[in-house]
C-alpha cells in the first residue's frame, strides 16, 4: 500500500517536472542540469541515516563515504548554478538600455 | 502505519518544505533574472532537510556525520568556485557521479542492513517492492557512476574523444542489460538472493563504461542529458526504497530534466527518440566518406579585408560552437563584439542547441565574458531569419550545425538536422583551425559556396587579429 503511495508521489513529481523544466529557455539549460543535479543530491538525507545509523563498521564506513559524496554534490551544485545564475541576473536593466542605443545607432547608421 | 511522533512530524514538514522549494526553485529557472533567487530559496530547502534528517531516531552517532559533512563542503567549495565555464560539461559529469555513488552505497548499505542477523537473533528482510526499489537504485546508481566517469574521461580527454568500439559491441552490452533484468527478475522473486544483488550492482559498473565507450566528442550533450536522467532515477528508486517521499520528488524532477534535455538534444542532431533511450547512439555517424573531396576550392580571405567588412557592417551573426570554447575566444569575440558595435553595427549571436559539450554550454560561456544574454539567439528558426538579412556571418569553430548537406543531401548522415543557412545572408566567414572536417567527418559544402570566406587559424588568433585590424582602421582615419 505504502508503495502504491510513492508510485503516486513520483508519478506527479515526475508531471511537474516535465511541464516545469519544459518552460525553461535554451539559455539557461546548462544551470537548469546543474540545478536538477544539485537538487537530486538530496540522497544525501538517505547517506545521513546510513552513517548514523550503527549498522556496523562497514556499513558506518560506506555511509560516510556516500556523505562525503552527497555533501559535494549537493555543495559543488548549489555554488555552480548560483554562479552561473549571476551571469544572468542584473543584465536586465543593460539590456533594455543596450537595445535601445543599438536602435538609435541602426537608425543612424541608415 | 506506525503512530507519528511530534518529531517525526517535524521532519517531514522540512521534506515538506524542501520540496516545494526545489519545485519553485527549477520554475524560477523560466526566467532569467528570477532564477537566482530561486536557486537560493531551493538550497535553503536543501538545507532544511538535511537539518531535518539529523533529528532522525535512527542516527545513534554523530560523529561520522559531522565529518563526512565537513569534508563534503572542503572539497564541494573550492571546485565549484574555481571550474571554469568552459569545463562546465567535465564539472557536471563529475557531479552526476558523485551524487550516484551516494545513492549506490545508499542502497548497498540499506541491503546489508536488512540481511544481518540481530542480536536477537531475527532478519529484518525486505518485501518485494523494496527489493525492486533497491535493485533498480544500484543499477541506475552504478551505472551512472561508471558512465558519468567515463564522460568525464573523454571531456577531459584523459580517455581519447573517438568512439572507441568493437566487433559484436551492440551484441555484448544487450547481453550485459539482459543479464541485468534477469539478476532484478531474481532479486524481485526472493529479495534474500544476496548474490543477485551483488550481480546488478556490478552489471551496472560494466555497463557505465561498456554504454559510453562507443561514443564520441560531439555525442556528448546526449551522454550528458541521459545520466543526469539515470542520475535522478537512482535518486527515486532510493526514495522507494527507504521510504522517503523528498528523495523520491527530487529525483523525479531530475530525472524529468535529464529526460526532456535529451529528447531537445536528439531532434537538434535528428536522432530518435529509441536511440537515445538505449545508449545505442554510438554508431550513428562515421558513415559516409564517399564524397569524395570538394569539388570547388574554397576562397580565402585576409584578417584585414575581412575586418574592414565587419566594421562596415549593419548587421553582424556570430556562429560559435565548441571550437571557441576550445580555443577560449570568448573574450575576443567580446571585444570584436564591442568595435563593430562601437562602428554602428549589430551583433547578434546564433546558438544551436547542440553546440558545445553539454546542453546550453555556449550560452553561458559567452555570459562569462560579458556577452548580453540578450544577444543570444537560441531559436534556430529566429537565427536563421536573422541570418538571411545579415551583412556578415562569422562562424568560429563550428561546423556540422552549418552543413548545407542537411538539407540538401538525402545521403548524408546529417540529413534531416536542424541547422543554420549563413549563407542566405551578404557574406559568411568561417574561422577554422585547417581544412579538415567536422566531428562527423562529413564534408561541408558551405566552405565552398560563392559567398563563403575562409579564415584558417586558431580562433583566438583570428579573431584577435580582426580586433587589431579594426582598431587599425581607426588610426588610419
Amino acid at each position: 500500500m505504502l508503495q502504491i503511495f510513492q508510485l503516486y508521489v513520483f508519478v506527479l513529481a515526475g508531471f511537474v517536472g516535465f511541464i516545469v523544466i519544459q518552460r525553461v529557455p535554451p539559455l539557461l539549460h546548462t544551470p537548469l542540469m546543474s540545478a536538477t543535479n544539485a537538487i537530486s543530491g538530496i540522497s544525501l538525507v538517505g547517506a545521513i541515516v546510513a552513517a548514523g545509523g550503527q549498522y556496523g563498521t562497514v556499513s558506518t564506513i560506506l555511509g560516510f563515504v556516500a556523505v562525503v559524496c552527497a555533501t559535494t554534490n549537493v555543495v559543488a551544485g548549489f555554488l555552480i548554478t548560483d554562479r552561473m545564475l549571476a551571469m544572468f541576473k542584473g543584465q536586465k536593466p543593460a539590456t533594455a538600455k543596450a537595445a535601445a542605443e543599438k536602435a538609435a545607432q541602426a537608425g543612424a547608421g541608415k | 502505519m506506525t503512530e507519528l511522533t511530534s518529531r517525526d512530524l517535524i521532519i517531514q514538514a522540512t521534506y515538506f518544505v524542501a520540496s516545494i522549494l526545489f519545485i519553485l526553485g527549477l520554475r524560477s529557472l523560466t526566467k532569467p533574472t528570477q532564477a537566482r533567487l530561486g536557486m537560493q530559496q531551493a538550497a535553503f530547502g536543501m538545507l532544511f532537510a538535511v537539518i531535518g534528517t539529523l533529528l532522525n531516531a535512527h542516527i545513534l552517532s554523530y560523529q561520522w556525520i559531522m565529518i563526512g559533512l565537513i569534508v563534503g563542503t572542503i572539497i564541494g567549495y573550492p571546485m565549484a568556485m574555481k571550474v571554469a565555464m568552459t569545463s562546465m560539461p567535465q564539472f557536471v559529469a563529475f557531479s552526476h557521479a558523485f551524487g550516484a555513488i551516494a545513492a549506490t552505497i545508499v542502497g548497498v548499505v540499506e541491503y546489508r542492513h536488512m540481511h544481518t542477523i540481530d542480536a536477537m537473533g531475527n532478519m529484518p528482510g525486505m518485501s518485494r517492492g523494496v527489493a525492486a526499489a533497491i535493485g533498480f537504485e544500484v543499477l541506475f546508481g552504478a551505472l551512472t557512476v561508471t558512465g558519468s566517469f567515463m564522460a568525464f574521461g573523454k571531456l577531459q580527454e584523459l580517455i581519447t574523444g573517438r568512439p572507441i568500439t568493437f566487433r559484436g559491441q551492440n551484441a555484448f552490452n544487450i547481453t550485459l542489460i539482459a543479464a541485468a533484468f534477469v539478476s532484478l527478475g531474481v532479486l524481485i522473486y526472493n529479495p534474500d538472493t544476496t548474490w543477485a544483488f551483488y550481480t546488478l550492482v556490478s552489471l551496472g559498473l560494466f555497463l557505465g563504461v561498456s554504454m559510453v565507450l562507443p561514443i564520441g566528442g560531439g555525442d556528448m550533450p546526449v551522454v550528458i542529458s541521459l545520466l543526469n536522467s539515470y542520475a535522478g532515477l537512482a535518486a527515486s528508486a532510493t526514495g522507494f526504497a527507504i521510504g522517503n517521499n523528498v528523495l523520491i520528488i527530487a529525483g523525479a524532477l531530475e530525472g524529468a530534466g535529464g529526460f526532456i534535455l535529451s529528447l531537445i538534444m536528439s531532434k537538434a542532431m535528428n536522432r530518435s527518440f529509441a536511440n537515445i533511450v538505449f545508449g545505442a547512439f554510438g554508431s550513428a555517424p562515421a558513415a559516409s566518406t564517399k564524397a569524395g573531396g570538394p569539388t570547388k576550392e574554397a576562397k580565402t580571405i585576409t584578417a584585414e579585408d575581412a575586418a574592414t567588412q565587419l566594421a562596415y557592417a549593419g548587421s553582424v551573426v556570430i556562429i560559435p560552437g565548441y571550437g571557441m570554447a576550445v580555443a577560449q575566444a570568448q573574450h575576443t569575440c567580446r571585444e570584436l563584439h564591442e568595435l563593430i558595435q562601437k562602428k554602428g553595427g549589430k551583433v547578434t549571436y546564433a546558438i544551436h542547441p547542440v553546440a558545445g559539450r553539454m546542453p546550453g554550454h555556449l550560452n553561458v560561456i559567452l555570459s562569462e565574458a560579458g556577452i548580453d544574454y540578450g544577444a543570444l539567439l537560441t531559436d534556430v528558426d529566429d537565427a536563421n531569419r536573422v541570418l538571411a538579412s545579415a551583412d556578415v556571418a562569422v562562424i568560429v569553430g563550428a561546423n556540422d550545425i552549418v552543413n548545407p548537406d542537411a538539407e540538401e543531401d538525402k545521403s548524408s548522415p546529417l540529413y534531416g538536422m536542424p541547422i543554420f543557412r549563413p549563407w542566405t545572408g551578404k557574406t559568411v566567414f568561417v574561422v577554422k583551425r585547417g581544412k579538415g572536417t567536422g566531428f562527423s567527418g562529413v564534408e561541408n559544402p558551405l566552405f565552398t559556396k560563392d559567398n563563403t570566406l575562409m579564415i584558417y587559424g586558431d580562433a583566438k588568433g583570428v579573431l584577435g587579429n580582426l580586433v587589431k585590424e579594426i582598431k587599425a582602421l581607426d588610426e588610419g582615419h
